[in-house]
């Protein structure tokens, strides 16, 4: 269903994701996990069409987003690790836009919006904006809008940071139903790895830029002689703590990022 | 089509609904009109040139759009800082439309201003030509959608507001100062002459003023080929510029 072949990504001399493969079947809950800079996020923008790789392949449901974007982005919904809806519109009128992108039918629209807005407990907020939402119900809306278009795979990157434990419970028993009942595929980021161990049936770790392990949990801990995900976690990638952005080179891409315009 | 029709209807239920914004930006103008078209009136009446307010309103409608449209561009500075430019760019329609209707949305959003500060200008004393008032909607349009498709441009290439202060001081201020919104263009020193020559908002106010009160620099068919060509470069340039965004 997601593919990656060989997939490199280069800040000049950076390599942030640095000749990774991977393949998720359909129906499959993927976790892909790692430390802060890993190339999680580059990874995910790759994937899901923000992003060209600077070499490598990727196949979203058979097909190649550098050749058939706007089919391939018609497959997946996505969850972004920071917000993306529109704050001074509402609830209704951030999934009816939505939807009028992925033309989906006015009818049917309206239909699915009711019903994925019941189904996140976000009925009675229909018509309010959403800067009056808390942090939870903001997650709530996006994930009920990734999913309004019927997507075959969702691609959630680090959905419950920053949640209380209630709302992340809630999340991912949403997760896994739609994923029993409506077999769509998983793909997720978090840093959280009992979420990772409880919901994911594979789990692929990587370390500056490159996937050091991959398999079921359990392969993992045996791998790793660990106890839990965790150990696992940190047999595989150390225990010394990634400074993000905080070193000379990082501060100039960031200014060159600033009047980007090429890349 | 439906692309273009919901982010159109975005930035007006944005602008709707942001009443700060609506009474701060008509704030300026107002006072543009009232000091200066109060207090260079007897001046500029001595120089036989007639009643200032009746020169300087189109100057100041002109002002207004041209303000508005740049902010509306650049507001997609706020939805990449907001996050909403996510959801837009990851959408599966070619980006084109989504940049159409942004800029539509945006220059509407200004033409609205301009209206509002067309009736302020008719409440302090400027007289229209109100025969003339559809050309003068055409060209409040063409100077919308230019400097919409303008901000959209710059706000494409510039990833946060620390170089908006820039694009204020050194590009927004010197069309609008060099614009001929404030004074006549004949008899200016000829450098002047030649900077407001290369500047789009001379056709534009020149248009307008034209429109609503027959007098004119450049000549209506000019100002409305200057317009328009301009207006398709920066949709074109506004164009490519953000479809090669990257997050």
């Amino acid at each position: 269903m997601i593919r990656a072949d060989n997939l490199v990504k280069t800040y000049g001399e950076i390599r942030a994701v640095d000749d990774i493969s991977f393949d998720v079947a359909q129906g499959e809950i993927f976790a892909f996990l790692g430390p802060n800079g890993a190339g999680k996020t580059t990874t995910i923008k790759m994937l899901t069409t923000l992003l060209r790789p600077t070499s490598g392949k990727v196949e979203i449901d058979g097909l190649d987003p550098a050749t058939h974007q706007n089919e391939a982005r018609k497959r997946f919904g996505i969850v972004f690790q920071d917000a993306s809806l529109d704050d001074e519109l509402t609830a209704f009128e951030n999934m009816d836009l939505h939807g009028a992108l992925y033309a989906v039918p006015k009818k049917l629209r309206n239909e699915r919006i009711d019903m994925l807005l019941k189904l996140f407990e976000l009925a009675d907020r229909r018509n309010h904006p959403v800067k009056q939402f808390s942090g939870g119900m903001k997650r709530r809306l996006e994930i009920a809008r990734s999913l309004l278009h019927t997507p075959k795979i969702i691609f959630l990157d680090e959905p419950t940071l920053g949640l209380d434990p209630q709302t992340r419970n809630q999340l991912w028993t949403h997760v896994r139903r739609l994923n029993e009942e409506e077999r769509v595929t998983v793909f997720l980021t978090t840093h959280y790895m009992e979420e990772a161990d409880r919901v994911a049936h594979r789990i692929a770790i990587i370390d500056h830029g490159r996937i050091v392990a991959q398999g079921t949990s359990a392969e993992l801990k045996l791998q790793t002689k660990s106890e839990t995900l965790e150990q696992a976690f940190l047999a595989l990638t150390g225990s010394s703590i990634r400074e993000e952005g905080a070193d000379a080179a990082a501060t100039m891409r960031n200014m060159a990022k600033m009047f980007r315009g090429r890349r | 089509m439906t692309t273009i029709y919901i982010l159109w209807l975005r930035q007006l239920k944005r602008y709707i609904r942001s009443k700060p914004r609506i009474l701060a930006s008509l704030g300026q103008p107002l006072l543009f009109l009232l000091g200066l078209g109060f207090g260079f009136g007897p001046v500029f009446a001595k120089a036989g040139q007639g009643n200032y307010i009746q020169f300087l309103a189109p100057g100041v409608i002109g002002m207004t759009i041209l303000f508005t449209s740049i902010f509306s561009g650049i507001e997609l500075i706020f939805d990449r800082q907001f996050g909403f430019l996510k959801e837009m760019l990851v959408a599966p329609v070619p980006r084109i439309l989504i940049m159409i209707g942004r800029t539509l949305g945006g220059a509407t959003v200004a033409m609205i201003q301009g209206f509002i500060v067309l009736v302020i200008c008719v409440i302090s004393g400027f007289r229209p030509s109100l025969a003339a008032l559809p050309l003068g909607l055409l060209f409040m349009a063409l100077i919308a959608i230019l400097f919409t498709a303008l901000g959209t441009a710059i706000a494409s290439v510039l990833s946060d507001f620390q170089g908006f202060q820039f694009v204020m001081n050194f590009l927004v201020m010197p069309i609008f100062f060099l614009s001929g919104a404030l004074f006549p263009l004949s008899n200016v020193p000829s450098v002047l002459g030649a900077l407001a020559a290369v500047d789009p908002l001379s056709y534009g106010v020149d248009g307008l003023r034209m429109a609503l009160t027959g007098v004119t620099h450049f000549g209506a068919t000019l100002d409305l080929a200057v317009l328009s060509i301009v207006a398709a470069v920066f949709l074109v340039v506004g164009g490519r510029l953000f479809n090669r965004i990257q997050l």
